[in-house]
């Protein structure tokens, strides 16, 4: 923590480096957007209440991770990490196929989506 | 020329990812969902992984979105999520994962050992991910092809029109078998 806590530098310096515009993009660069992109997904997921767009915030997040993964991959030199992001697409894929397919076996049997209505297992 | 086109791209991808959060009509947030998921295979064209911009577009953007559409205009829910209470503490999670995220990448930025600028050159091409997938990531793949079966056909037994409950009881012993 002592990172951002250092006196006097509130935003930290290396903040601000990374927000303005870069001079030459590292990885920390898209590190943060990659974090940026997660903590816009989570919120998604706490947010809203239609089972549906928490689901795609939930795609968005695993996107997020694959950026991150994609990043190191490149900034290793290796290429092993993008076969990681082909798999984890693949299994994306396979993911939100089912997911869906429950989502409309929910609807089917509920007439809705909204989580509040999805009641069945409180208390 | 690249460090303008990050900073495209990556404006493009977080507000149009801010975008599918704050819609509250749901076609309108699948159709910001894609515009992120393209600017995701923008920056994956930055990041050299061509392949994988390629695999985003045509699975994320072509496939995912479609689908999600499909669904979304299946439940024909007009309007959108009624008006509802801001939810403090939804708010303060989601201000936290962010502030533990940015945390961890300004010490991970500080502290570990990360590669300033990349390596000049990866040959990240179209040969050598076919090459690595059927030589070192031969078993992965397999699996990850019966993952794919069974994702299928756990699809198909979802969708199915479900047995009447009145009866029909042979129509359910299938189903479990």
């Amino acid at each position: 923590m002592h990172l951002l806590l250092t006196p006097g530098s509130f935003p930290p310096a290396s903040l601000l480096a990374v927000v303005a515009l870069p001079a030459e993009v590292g990885i920390n660069h898209y590190l943060l957007v990659s974090a940026l992109l997660f903590a816009i997904g989570f919120f998604g997921v706490l947010l809203r209440r239609n089972t549906l767009v928490i689901y795609m915030c939930l795609e968005l997040m695993l996107n997020a991770s694959t950026l991150a993964a994609v990043a190191f991959s490149r900034f290793n030199g290796s290429v092993d990490g993008n076969i990681f992001v082909f798999f984890i697409i693949t299994v994306a894929a396979a993911e939100v196929a089912v997911g869906l397919a429950i989502i409309v076996a929910l609807f089917r049997l509920r007439q809705t989506v909204q989580t509040e209505d999805l009641t069945a297992l409180r208390n | 020329m690249a460090d303008f086109l990050f900073t495209l791209f990556a404006f493009l991808t977080v507000l149009a990812a801010a975008g599918v959060v704050v819609n509250r009509n749901a076609v309108n947030a699948a159709l910001c969902l894609l515009v992120s998921f393209v600017g995701m295979a923008a920056l994956f064209v930055l990041l050299e992984a061509y392949f994988l911009a390629v695999l985003q577009i045509l699975v994320y953007a072509g496939a995912v979105v479609v689908l999600f559409l499909f669904v979304v205009m299946l439940f024909d829910v007009r309007g959108g999520d009624p008006r509802k209470p801001y939810r403090p503490i939804a708010a303060a999670s989601g201000m936290a994962a962010l502030a533990l995220l940015t945390v961890g990448v300004l010490s991970l930025t500080k502290h570990g050992q990360l590669a300033a600028a990349p390596p000049p050159a990866m040959d990240g091409g179209l040969k050598v991910f076919g090459y690595q997938l059927l030589t070192t990531y031969l078993l992965p793949m397999e699996v990850t092809g019966f993952l794919l079966l069974i994702a299928m056909i756990g699809v198909t037994v979802l969708s199915r029109k479900q047995a009447e409950e009145s009866g029909d009881r042979r129509q359910h012993s299938e189903g479990n078998a």
